[in-house]
């Protein structure tokens, strides 16, 4: 079990100055494992992901990322962000690069890798995001949806095993839901392991095998999709249930 | 369509351009008129004592303008305008100072190949820009070595530079060595880390409250201080240190300008893609936020350019201090409308460049998609 155990929090605690975001969070993530996270917004789910590669520092805790533990240590933050991507629910591209420049860029910097073999991985994420036609554009010429597929392929060039979703289609317009969604999910059947802040119950039901309910600053509940949808245990997952599935 | 008809279409889009900006009530007829009467007798009065009714190199009577004298207008007063003669009679020490004049051709060429040292910076869409960039790096090497002189040329020390030279040494090297200074400056001023924080924060603050004068002065009489004895630098390399070090603190508050409006999610996204600091400053910081920061980086270029006219207090001739010179000379004295005119002029062209290279690039990154 331990083996495969790829993402740990123990009592993590952080603070916004006196605003306490993070209470106690436990988590064990275990490779392949898909996690949808969900909460009313401020109950630190994002903070929580976002602690995970350390865009957040935790002020108490400790995170262990495939055994290397998040600290100060710049080394240990730069080896974890190599193997974490993130998908941002703003997009987050580069204005100023081409789409194909937008995700060969890591590659080519970070692992040092030659341009052109650089490229040709790009070209392969963006055919798996089904865009590769869009190459040479800038990421003001797309549309939101194909914005956050080019964000995906940006982070899955860097062969990342766990990827971290914050709200990825929160941002767009529910036309273009899909599209993103549908990338998501073949990432997920492919084994890829995954936490998604996201209010998609759809995605979550199909997907998920955990369902993490936050609410200010602490995991109220923890279970599976079905116990989670069918028979949730706290209040407060119940009354928020309620109120995303039946608007 | 006949050509007339056309004509007269075009005429009539004149004439309701006219009707509708100039002549639309009477109120405005009336400040049409007013202006057109100022505008006419100021520029005629203008041109008149500068062109029409001036001295160039001889006087009205044919003669060769070898002192004030002969100038037509000391010799029929009222009659006659601008006496440019002195701007010819002192073109070189204009142009080169005191520079020895055989070996101006030396400053000449630096003057040619200056343009096209910078416009590999200034323009992206050139072809063979490559090259140009290269070159805009070997240019420093290659001018210090050609003004100065070393293996194969005649030294000719700093004191005799003047005029033009002076300007656009101050203005090119202090804008040059400012550029990379003012980004650490920026980066620095931003940074999380609290001791080189403040020492940037104290920095850009010193020099901003500080008036060039002062620092000119300053850089005069302390730098000598700070240095290892026997270590001397000439006046002009005090003047480049202190009109360097106040560019970069100008032009780093126009760089922190566009540091902040790049969104917090760039430098993240970059982060989580495990680009370093310096990879992500490079890469995706720098590139947006300077091409933010361009107008107002010009602009305090501009500032920068006039204000080397300065110089002239710690005793440098750059063109204004030769301007002067040229008044306090006996032959010459009394002609200062023509004197400053001129360096009014010298100086209105590079800075109307550098203003009109400034809007272009508003233009192009207002079009540009990327």
């Amino acid at each position: 079990m331990s083996t495969d155990q790829v993402i740990h929090l123990e009592k993590v605690n952080k603070w916004y100055d006196d605003f306490h975001v993070l209470k106690d969070i436990d988590l064990i993530v275990n490779k392949g494992q898909k996690i949808v996270i969900c909460g009313p917004s401020g109950s630190g789910k994002s903070t929580m992901i976002r602690c995970i590669n350390r865009l957040e520092a935790h002020q108490k805790g400790t995170i262990v990322v495939h055994g290397t533990e998040l600290t100060n240590d710049l080394k240990n933050i730069d080896l974890i962000r190599k193997n974490v991507g993130m998908v941002f629910q703003q997009f987050n591209l580069f204005p100023h690069l081409s789409v194909l420049d937008n995700i060969s860029l890591a590659p080519i910097w970070v692992k040092k890798m030659p341009k052109n073999e650089a490229e040709d991985i790009a070209m392969s994420y963006l055919e798996k995001v089904k865009i590769p036609e869009q190459a040479q554009k800038f990421p003001g010429q797309l549309s939101g949806g194909q914005q956050q597929r080019v964000a995906i392929a940006r982070s899955l060039a860097m062969n990342p095993d766990i990827m971290l979703f914050d709200e990825p289609t929160s941002a767009l317009d529910p036309e273009m839901i899909k599209e993103v969604l549908d990338v998501m999910i073949q990432l997920a059947e492919e084994g890829m392991t995954m936490l998604v802040v996201t209010h998609e119950m759809g995605f979550a039901k199909t997907v998920a095998d955990q369902m993490i309910f936050m609410d200010e600053g602490r995991i109220v509940e923890q279970a599976s999709p079905d116990e989670f949808f069918n028979n949730p245990k706290s209040d407060r997952t119940k009354l928020f249930l309620s109120q995303i599935l039946n608007h | 369509m006949s050509s007339t008809a056309i004509q007269i279409i075009s005429r009539s889009k004149y004439y309701n351009w006219l009707v509708k900006n100039l002549f639309s009530s009477w109120v405005n007829t009336i400040l049409t008129v007013i202006a057109l009467i100022f505008v006419y007798q100021v520029g005629s009065f203008f041109l008149n004592w500068a062109i029409f009714d001036a001295d160039f190199r001889y006087n009205f009577q044919g003669e060769l303008i070898i002192d004030r004298g002969f100038c037509s207008k000391n010799i029929m007063p009222g009659e006659y305008g601008a006496c440019w003669a002195i701007i010819f009679a002192r073109w070189n020490q204009f142009m080169y100072g005191l520079y020895p004049i055989e070996e101006a051709w030396r400053v000449n060429l630096i003057y040619a190949l200056l343009p096209l040292a910078i416009i590999g910076i200034l323009f992206d869409k050139i072809p063979f820009r490559r090259y140009f960039i290269y070159f805009t790096f070997i240019f420093p090497f290659l001018a210090y070595f050609m003004l100065y002189g070393g293996p194969g040329l005649s030294v000719v020390g700093t004191n005799k530079w003047g005029g033009l030279l002076v300007t656009l040494f101050l203005g090119v090297t202090g804008i040059g060595l400012a550029f990379p200074l003012s980004i650490l400056l920026a980066l620095g001023r931003r940074s999380k880390m609290p001791i080189i924080k403040s020492l940037c924060v104290v920095f850009i603050e010193f020099i901003r409250g500080v008036p060039l004068i002062t620092l000119l002065f300053t850089a005069n009489v302390m730098l000598p201080l700070f240095l290892p004895d026997g270590v001397n630098p000439d006046n002009l390399l005090r003047a480049l240190v202190a009109v360097t070090l106040f560019q970069s603190a100008y032009m780093a508050e126009a760089i922190r300008g566009g540091l902040q409006a790049i969104p917090r999610g760039q430098v993240e996204a970059a982060q989580s893609l495990g680009l370093s600091y310096w990879q992500t400053t490079r890469k995706i910081v720098l590139p947006q936020a300077l091409k933010i920061a361009i107008p107002p980086i010009v602009n305090t270029c501009i500032g920068l350019f006039k204000d080397t006219s300065l110089v002239l207090i710690i005793g440098l001739f750059d063109l204004l201090g030769i301007g002067r010179a040229a008044l306090a000379d006996m032959t010459w004295t009394k002609l200062y409308y023509e004197v400053y005119v001129f360096i009014s002029l010298v100086f209105f062209i590079f800075c109307f460049g550098m203003s009109r290279y400034s809007l272009y690039l508003e233009k192009k990154l207002k079009t540009d998609n990327s």
